[in-house]
């Protein structure tokens, strides 16, 4: 569903990913814990397509079209309302004019945004615009979810409601990859868990049912040691 | 070609919502078109140099200024909220992605055009009407071949330091032959000689814009991938 072998990448002589291999298939979610400069995001754009890697390769079956992004960074247009981007986006993904309307009551209704759906995202608080960033990647109904911190500037009860909805999401079947520097926030999500260190995986294990503070500590030690 | 076009108009579309709606690019072209204007009416003296003479100078100049505004915002909307990423990522081609912010950036300038011409009309007392088709022709020849190329840089630009300083630098070389070509053939036009006295001037034109649509059109994805 998703993979990548053996990823090497640099930005001028600051390496930012070496030697990074990996697979997943439907269902599964890779939690992906390391702390800032280390590689994460960079990992997400070189699987998304976004950034040409240096050395090896990776992908997604289906191509861009099966990728549905979350990042702290909305993606929206603060000038459009919020359905005018879930068409807009629905459009270039060239879901059927008869699934648009369907899709976006549906998603509207479950992120709790049926009553902004006509106000401008600019108007919207962050908890809001981040609910109406999830509906613009869910649009097309992606198999593969990319998630770059996506807890980031919502409040407990949003970041609760998001945990809710990605657990649905991997629940239908879809791969995952989340990428946060806060073991406590992917950890119940995540089927697998990676530490990322100076571009490169320092531990790769299922999760195995270990919780947030297990893992806390293992990050700790995986990270401190590399 | 459909996909590629329909994709094209979504983005222009898009856009052009997005500036009718913020306003914010099109009021200071729309004032600076006007300022230039009123400044230039005041400043000339008419019994020093004959107003047919010096008009088709100010005309591009204004244009062309108009325009570079319009160049500057072209991708900055894009830059809010990383939806740039989130269009790299839809599966459209690039080439979709240039020809709807050419497109964009062609009706934008067109109205700016439109009404630069009224007031210069109006404040220059010059027979617009009389040449109106062919002045037309060249407009959009000359504008076509500067926005492409324009549309291209603009890319280029937006994710750097100094975008708005660096665009008009870049641009500038490659806005001399069309911008020198349109105003040999405006100065014949508006003294009233014949179209066969330019006919060179707008085959000129026509091939700078074969030329650099394409070879825009076949760059724009190199300045785009990381």
């Amino acid at each position: 569903m998703l993979w990548a072998r053996d990823l090497g990448h640099a930005f001028g002589a600051i390496p930012a990913l070496d030697g990074i291999t990996f697979s997943l298939e439907r269902g599964q979610t890779l939690a992906i814990f390391g702390p800032n400069g280390a590689g994460k995001t960079t990992l997400l754009r070189v699987i998304a397509g976004l950034i040409r890697p240096l050395r090896g390769a990776a992908g997604v079956d289906g191509g861009r079209r099966a990728i549905g992004w979350i990042g702290h960074q909305t993606q929206l247009y603060n000038h459009l309302t919020v359905r005018e981007n879930l068409r807009f986006w629905a459009s270039l993904y060239d879901v059927p004019e008869r699934d648009v309307a369907l899709r976006e009551d549906d998603l509207l209704r479950r992120l709790g945004l049926a009553r902004q759906a006509d106000q401008q995202v600019r108007t919207l608080s962050r908890g809001q615009t981040q609910r109406a960033a999830i509906a613009r990647a869910l649009m097309h109904d992606p198999d593969v979810l990319l998630l770059d911190e996506p807890f980031t500037g919502l409040d407990r009860l949003a970041a609760e409601e998001l945990r809710g909805l990605l657990g649905d999401q991997a629940a239908a079947g879809r791969a995952t990859v989340i990428v946060t520097h806060n073991v406590e926030e992917g950890t119940e999500l995540a089927t697998d868990i990676a530490f990322m260190r100076d571009g490169r995986f320092v531990a790769y294990a299922p999760r195995a049912g270990r919780d947030a503070v297990a893992l806390t500590a293992a990050y700790r030690t995986a990270v401190a040691s590399g | 070609m459909a996909d590629l076009l329909r994709h094209a108009w979504l983005v222009t579309r898009k856009d052009l919502r997005l500036e009718f709606r913020s306003r914010t690019a099109l009021t200071s072209a729309l004032v600076f078109t006007a300022l230039v204007l009123v400044v230039f009416e005041h400043g000339r003296d008419p019994t020093a140099v004959p107003t047919l003479n010096l008009a088709p100078s100010i005309l591009w100049v204004t244009f062309s200024f108009a325009a570079m505004l319009a160049l500057n915002r072209a991708f900055q909307a894009e830059l809010e909220n990383q939806a740039l990423d989130g269009l790299l990522l839809a599966p459209i081609s690039r080439t979709s992605l240039y020809w709807g912010k050419l497109g964009a950036n062609l009706v934008f300038v067109a109205l700016v055009q439109v009404t630069g011409l009224l007031l210069f009309m109006l404040f220059f007392n010059v027979p617009v009407w009389r040449v109106w088709a062919p002045l037309a022709a060249v407009t959009a020849l000359a504008t076509v071949g500067f926005i492409a190329v324009g549309t291209l840089f603009s890319a280029m630009v937006v994710r750097t330091r100094f975008a708005e300083l660096m665009l008009p630098v870049l641009l500038l070389p490659f806005l001399l032959p069309p911008l020198i070509a349109a105003v040999q053939v405006t100065v014949p036009l508006f003294a009233g000689r014949p179209l066969s006295e330019v006919a060179g001037w707008f085959r000129l034109l026509a091939a700078y814009d074969v030329c650099f649509v394409t070879l825009a059109t076949l760059l724009f994805p190199f300045t785009v991938t990381e």
